[in-house]
């Protein structure tokens, strides 16, 4: 017999009573998503910059100390140029190291604990692009942010082969004694830029 | 057999640092509870994912079949292991048909479990764990000593004159961000020359075909998203039927584990990488055999937050090199008998019963129920110490019966201050060890009661 059966018959004989699927929850609704949304991200490690008049933007992006320093930029935002980058005509990922700022556009942001949902398809033509830049500015509508998980999870479509993300915050660690530092392997900084 | 108490002994002996262990655990304890304490649904949402896991475990085959399909649709090549020994082999299959000579790793406890890095390496593999924390132990050739913090055992001092010996810091510097900085040159380095990344699964979901992983670091990413190839292991019991329930288990997962409401990455991967290959490798190694067993099959809900580990006042206490288990404390005294009565005999009786791992854990596992009830099982088998066995034998009889019970109270008040201290502290007792007896009081609590006017 296959592994793969032979797993499938002992679970199947060692099956416990059936049980049913309990009743979805509702979960945390806040009174100012955007107030908590920026209390947690800043509690993750990251900053949130308000640019909702369409002029902002510029202006948003100069303040940012490590954009306006970037010698290589990686923009996945239309009308957000990419500088001495071109995302399209890199065939080897591997090249993306030394890449210092990307802006990729988030799809939605949650409250309640500062995640930017990111659909993989944004992610072209290499996925790596998140985790492989040394800083990150993700830019995300001032109108989608949703109180918690269980709406999030409402509104993702999945689609078949596909990849998708949740980024809260800058990469961290506090494997030495508990001590939290930014900049793990990722992005060493995570600005949110709501539009 | 060596139990868990005579592990322990070395680390309790070092009562500065047992503090220290016991403090640092304990303070990320208390960022859970910060964490729970701000979602009024918590409870609702423990008793939620409990139900999930007793649902997805009652039609486990069902559910993985169903991944199966999906996953397979969306390209990923799907494996299954009856045991370790097959799964490490399937690994070095797949990893030998591609060339692979260096491969990036991030956190896999059941990767720990089949011993899959000395199997990996004795085939010519560089096998590079790219956690930070698991980076540490590896460079000391160690195991993890939390499921979580893997180097948690460790001062920054030690870890200071471990990276100035392997990665060439500074001698004397121990500053966290020094370190972290060339842990991160060194492990990019690492990354840039991998041909494949291999990381564990925290949720693996039948209706899409796809899985989870959930990290802080972002070194999951680096791996499953640079090199072409990806494998994915995972045991049975990671299925989830929906993904709308990683609301659920998403919501618990980090809160319980570090306190934070959400890890920094997490990465839902339905499928490979452009242009390359995806591979899961789904394990039983004894999971199935659990699931027969209705006073322990809960067990298998576990999500490996660690909360149980950071609560348990035995585990913060005697380090995760005590239990001698890839999963250590509560949860790991649990399932490392599953697997081997007789050489984990000592475990289940590393607990003080006090309850704090149940009332914490996520998914409402009856931890500390199981505990006891693994007790009788190893008794049953024998794996207990003649004398231990014996002596409950003792206790039992006395305690079953009231006249017995007084008898011996008397005695005991009369005798036992008469005994020479040898004899009372001699090799028969070792809960003398470490305590004194109390001193016998001339009445017992009975006599007293009965002498009170009404």
């Amino acid at each position: 017999m296959s592994s793969r059966n032979a797993i499938l018959d002992s679970l199947r004989q060692n099956a416990p009573p059936p049980a049913a699927l309990p009743a979805p929850i509702s979960g945390i609704r806040y009174a100012d998503r955007i107030k908590q949304f920026e209390e947690t991200l800043i509690g993750a490690g990251g900053s949130l910059i308000r640019a909702t008049a369409p002029q902002d933007l510029a202006s948003a992006l100069a303040s940012i100390e490590v954009y306006a320093s970037a010698a290589k930029i990686a923009s996945l935002v239309p009308g957000i140029p990419s500088k001495d980058v071109d995302l399209n005509a890199i065939e080897d990922p591997h090249d993306l190291e030394g890449i210092d700022v990307a802006i990729i556009p988030g799809k939605f942001g949650v409250a309640e604990n500062a995640a930017v949902w990111i659909p993989g398809e944004t992610l072209t033509p290499h996925r790596v692009i998140f985790v492989i830049a040394q800083h990150l500015i993700l830019i995300v509508p001032a109108g989608e942010i949703v109180d918690n998980l269980h709406q999030a999870y409402e509104r993702i479509q999945w689609s078949p082969n596909s990849f998708g993300i949740f980024i809260s915050g800058p990469s961290k660690t506090a494997d030495i004694e508990q001590s939290l530092v930014i900049g793990a392997h990722g992005a060493r900084s995570c600005t949110v830029i709501l539009q | 057999m060596i139990g868990h108490a005579e592990k322990s002994a070395a680390f309790v002996a070092d009562e500065d640092r047992t503090h220290w262990h016991d403090q640092s655990l304990w303070f990320v304890r208390a960022k859970r509870d910060r964490q729970a304490s701000g979602i009024p649904e918590w409870e609702a949402l423990r008793e939620a994912a409990s139900g999930i896991k007793t649902h997805t475990l009652s039609r486990l085959a069902d559910y993985l079949e169903e991944f199966e399909r999906n996953a397979t649709a969306n390209g990923i090549q799907v494996h299954w292991a009856r045991d370790a020994a097959e799964h490490n082999a399937i690994v070095h299959q797949i990893l030998a048909s591609h060339g692979v000579r260096h491969l990036v790793k991030s956190k896999s406890m059941l990767t720990e479990e089949c011993h899959l890095n000395p199997y990996l390496e004795a085939h010519g593999i560089e096998v590079i764990d790219t956690d930070l924390g698991e980076r540490i132990v590896q460079l000391r050739q160690e195991p993890p000593s939390h499921i979580v913090m893997p180097a948690i055992h460790l001062k920054r001092e030690e870890i200071g004159e471990l990276f100035h010996i392997e990665l060439g810091t500074e001698k004397g510097a121990s500053d966290p961000k020094y370190l972290t900085e060339a842990a991160r040159g060194h492990l990019r380095s690492k990354f840039m020359g991998a041909q494949a990344g291999l990381t564990g699964v925290n949720f693996a979901v039948a209706e899409t075909g796809g899985i989870v992983v959930c990290t802080n670091e972002g070194n999951a990413d680096m791996g499953a998203s640079l090199p072409r190839l990806h494998i994915a292991c995972m045991g049975i019991e990671k299925l989830i039927p929906r993904a709308a329930d990683l609301g659920v288990f998403l919501r618990l997962l980090a809160r319980s584990g570090t306190g934070q409401p959400i890890t920094g990455y997490t990465s839902h991967f339905n499928g490979p990488v452009r242009g390359g290959e995806m591979h899961v490798v789904i394990l039983d190694n004894g999971r199935s055999r659990i699931l027969g067993q209705e006073a322990f099959r809960r067990s298998l809900g576990c999500i490996r937050c660690g909360a149980c580990m950071n609560t348990c006042p035995v585990y913060r206490r005697s380090g995760g090199y005590s239990y001698g288990y890839t999963v250590p404390g509560p949860i790991g005294s649990i399932l490392a008998p599953q697997r081997d009565p007789q050489k984990y005999a000592s475990l289940p009786f590393a607990s003080s019963l006090c309850g704090s791992c149940t009332d914490v854990c996520p998914v409402k596992i009856d931890l500390h129920h199981q505990l006891l009830a693994f007790r009788k099982v190893l008794v049953d088998l024998k794996a207990v110490p003649l004398q231990k066995r014996l002596s409950m034998a003792v206790a039992g009889l006395v305690l079953s019966h009231p006249s017995l019970y007084r008898m011996a109270g008397g005695l005991m008040r009369a005798i036992l201050p008469r005994l020479p201290r040898v004899l009372v502290y001699g090799a028969w007792n070792p809960w003398g060890i470490q305590r004194e007896i109390p001193r016998m009081p001339r009445q017992s609590f009975r006599d007293v009661i009965h002498k009170e006017p009404s």
